[in-house]
């Protein structure tokens, strides 16, 4: 997984509430055994027409969001379906960051296993976030994860609260499965002890 | 010496299931069943590959394809590539991990939050996950069901365990009993209209009250499979005589003394007097009355005998921009009687609405009627053994008269990612779970509704109060 540290970078306002993972990546793509090339797909029925050509209103089709790899919503960011190709979507396009006031909590988890930030700041702070993001090329948002804070365009800083254990992870670029098997030992002993506590417990036959 | 601590339900499964607390709150959960589908698990078992891992517990894992899968002519096989190639691969996959698999053409074959409890394997006071954030669903059985996205999935392939910090507890407490024409479905969309699609984020909602404990398993499974529709990842209803009966004598669930021994267990569960909930949200049931969507949220909720609300008349100016977008999208004008809209397609399946209690809901309007003309209607059962069963109380015959199409078990139209599709600008009565732009197919509109209510609305050819047809 790719480390998250500090970026500074543009970022694409995206006047939205309760933005589902639908919208993020409809339905339709999820037929793929890969992680990688949802991108050109996020945002699917937001970005296209119905001849699948850019609708020009819409802010990752214009200049100079294009290029963003941060991007600024309303509430509830992600919710709806747990389908991480929402995240995948977005890390393929180039977003390495979300800032909302709330994120759906699957969305959330999804975020972190992918080197995707997802930072949660209060609505006053992500609208003068969204308003500094209009102002497009050289309106630049730092996110310091090591420091725990987002900057303005104009130099003001804004803290988030992130989870110790999630930041380390983000931090370090660590694979999760990796950390878990090193309790290999304390699974094992958890299973026996409910071996012998739950006798009945049946396996699954098919 | 100190009072035991008075724990919830949530509190009771969750503390039985963990291996290990870090400092920080996270801790190590042992999971009981992982339900595995086609669409979010193949990145998983090509990472375990990459990684030279293997499946830690393939006996507590079982896969089914459900997602993509057609709902007609499944002999002739998959046209669709990708759907191929996906379904193919997760057939490859269990294979080589030694993964329990369900064949598309076995009996048994069905949306994987169907099949779950159908089959027993969804046990009370079980963890209970899937790579699908309907896996809410099996909660109704007194589980700890929750679903998790891709990498989550590879974690509990690899380790039988996921990183997890407890949720917070939520009550919702509903009180008195459910009126003539009303069905958990309306109870729940209920709940979400109260709550919001984001009450519940961030909280287990454990459902009670003598409208909750009254419904059948079916409306149980319907109320919780909900619950992410407000935004909770999990609902729990307590397991008792209901749940019991209902479980067992299925093909996973214990038998003999085991059984016994398992009940003894799950009657501990429920939570205590005096547990302490973050949060508690009280409704009242007689209140409810058939309830419809307007929007493409599923709180945007109605009584089918309201008119489409109009957003000068909002709060705010962001909720009032926001339903001018849904009204737009859903092609409806403020003002407008909910009884007045007419439909296109009618869809009566999906995991919320496609056990053998909701067909037999639907059957009841439809019996002796005709479909309107025009209006496409099917019936898709959550998996073939509820249609075989189905087919034995002649629900099939009752529903093909009438002019529905009888199909195979899948998730089918409630997510347009098979054949089963709108196309766009087609309105829809739905009994599934979400109406979010292009959810149904791209352009689709959907209106959220109980099976009852979608019968009605098929034979009338628009939104109706399945009342009047009593």
């Amino acid at each position: 997984m790719e480390k998250f540290t500090r970026l500074t970078a543009l970022a694409a306002p995206l006047d939205l509430a309760n933005v589902d993972t639908d919208k993020i990546i409809p339905a339709r793509f999820l037929k793929t055994i890969k992680r990688s090339g949802l991108g050109i797909h996020l945002f699917d029925t937001l970005r296209y027409n119905e001849n699948e050509q850019e609708r020009p209103e819409f802010v990752l089709n214009q200049e100079p969001f294009r290029g963003a790899q941060i991007l600024i919503a309303d509430e509830n960011f992600g919710c709806g379906s747990s389908r991480e190709h929402a995240v995948w979507a977005l890390v393929d396009f180039g977003i390495r960051c979300v800032i909302a006031p709330s994120f759906a909590d699957i969305f959330y988890n999804n975020s972190f296993k992918n080197g995707l930030l997802p930072v949660r700041l209060p609505r006053p702070q992500c609208e003068k976030l969204m308003q500094a993001a209009r102002m497009g090329a050289n309106a630049r948002i730092t996110v310091d994860l090591e420091r725990q804070i987002v900057s303005t365009p104009r130099g003001e800083e804004f803290s988030f609260d992130i989870d110790p254990f999630r930041r380390h992870l983000l931090l370090e670029g660590l694979d999760d499965i990796g950390q878990t098997l090193q309790h290999a030992s304390r699974i094992e002993s958890y299973e026996a002890a409910r071996r012998a506590r739950e006798r009945w417990y049946p396996p699954i036959t098919a | 010496m100190s009072e035991p601590k008075s724990c919830t339900l949530f509190d009771k499964i969750w503390d039985s299931h963990v291996i290990e607390r870090f400092s920080d709150g996270t801790c190590l959960l042992y999971i009981d069943r992982h339900l595995v589908h086609e669409v979010t698990s193949p990145q998983a078992f090509e990472g375990l590959r990459m990684a030279r891992r293997r499946v830690r517990r393939p006996d507590l894992t079982i896969a089914v394809i459900d997602h993509n899968v057609p709902t007609s002519n499944r002999q002739a096989g998959i046209a669709e590539e990708d759907s191929r190639i996906q379904i193919e691969t997760l057939e490859r996959n269990c294979r080589d991990f030694g993964v329990p698999f369900i064949p598309v053409l076995d009996v048994r074959q069905g949306i994987v939050h169907i099949i779950g409890p159908e089959l027993g394997i969804s046990l009370p006071g079980s963890t209970i996950v899937c790579g699908d954030s309907h896996t809410s669903t099996h909660g109704a059985l007194g589980a700890l069901a929750f679903g998790i996205g891709t990498s989550e999935v590879e974690h509990v392939l690899a380790t039988q365990t996921l990183l997890q910090k407890p949720a917070k507890n939520m009550k919702v407490e509903v009180k008195g009993s459910l009126p003539f024409g009303t069905y958990a479905k309306d109870l729940v969309l209920a709940i979400i209209g109260k709550i919001g699609t984001a009450g519940g984020t961030g909280h287990v909602i454990e459902y009670a009250g003598e409208a909750v404990r009254s419904l059948d398993m079916a409306g149980r499974m319907t109320v919780c499979n909900m619950s992410i529709e407000a935004g909770a990842r999990a609902g729990l209803i307590a397991p008792d005589e209901t749940t019991f009966d209902w479980i067992k004598g299925r093909p996973c669930a214990p038998k003999a003394e085991a059984w016994d021994e398992a009940v003894r267990y799950w009657r501990t569960l429920a939570s205590d007097p005096g547990a302490h909930y973050d949060k508690i949200v009280q409704l009242d049931a007689t209140e409810i009355a058939p309830l419809v969507t307007w929007g493409t949220s599923p709180e945007t909720v109605l009584p089918i005998n309201g008119s489409v609300p109009d957003p000068d008349e909002a709060g705010d100016d962001g909720r009032r921009a926001q339903m001018r977008r849904m009204l737009d999208y859903m092609g409806l004008a403020p003002g407008t009687r909910m009884q007045d809209i007419r439909v296109d397609v009618v869809f009566i399946g999906s995991c919320t609405n496609s056990r053998i209690e909701d067909l037999r809901a639907a059957a009841a309007v439809a019996k002796g009627r005709k479909v309107a003309p025009d209006v496409r209607a099917m019936v898709v059962p959550g998996s073939g053994l509820v249609k075989q069963q189905a087919e034995v109380e002649g629900l099939d015959r009752i529903f093909t008269e009438a002019g529905f199409e009888w199909r195979e078990a899948g998730c089918s139209m409630c997510l347009g990612m098979n054949p089963d599709r709108l196309s766009a600008g087609q309105r829809c009565a739905s009994t599934s779970n979400r109406n979010f732009e292009g959810r149904q197919g791209p352009g689709g509109r959907t209106h959220l509704l109980s099976p009852a209510m979608a019968a009605a609305a098929a034979i009338h050819g628009r939104l109706t109060d399945v009342r009047q047809m009593a």
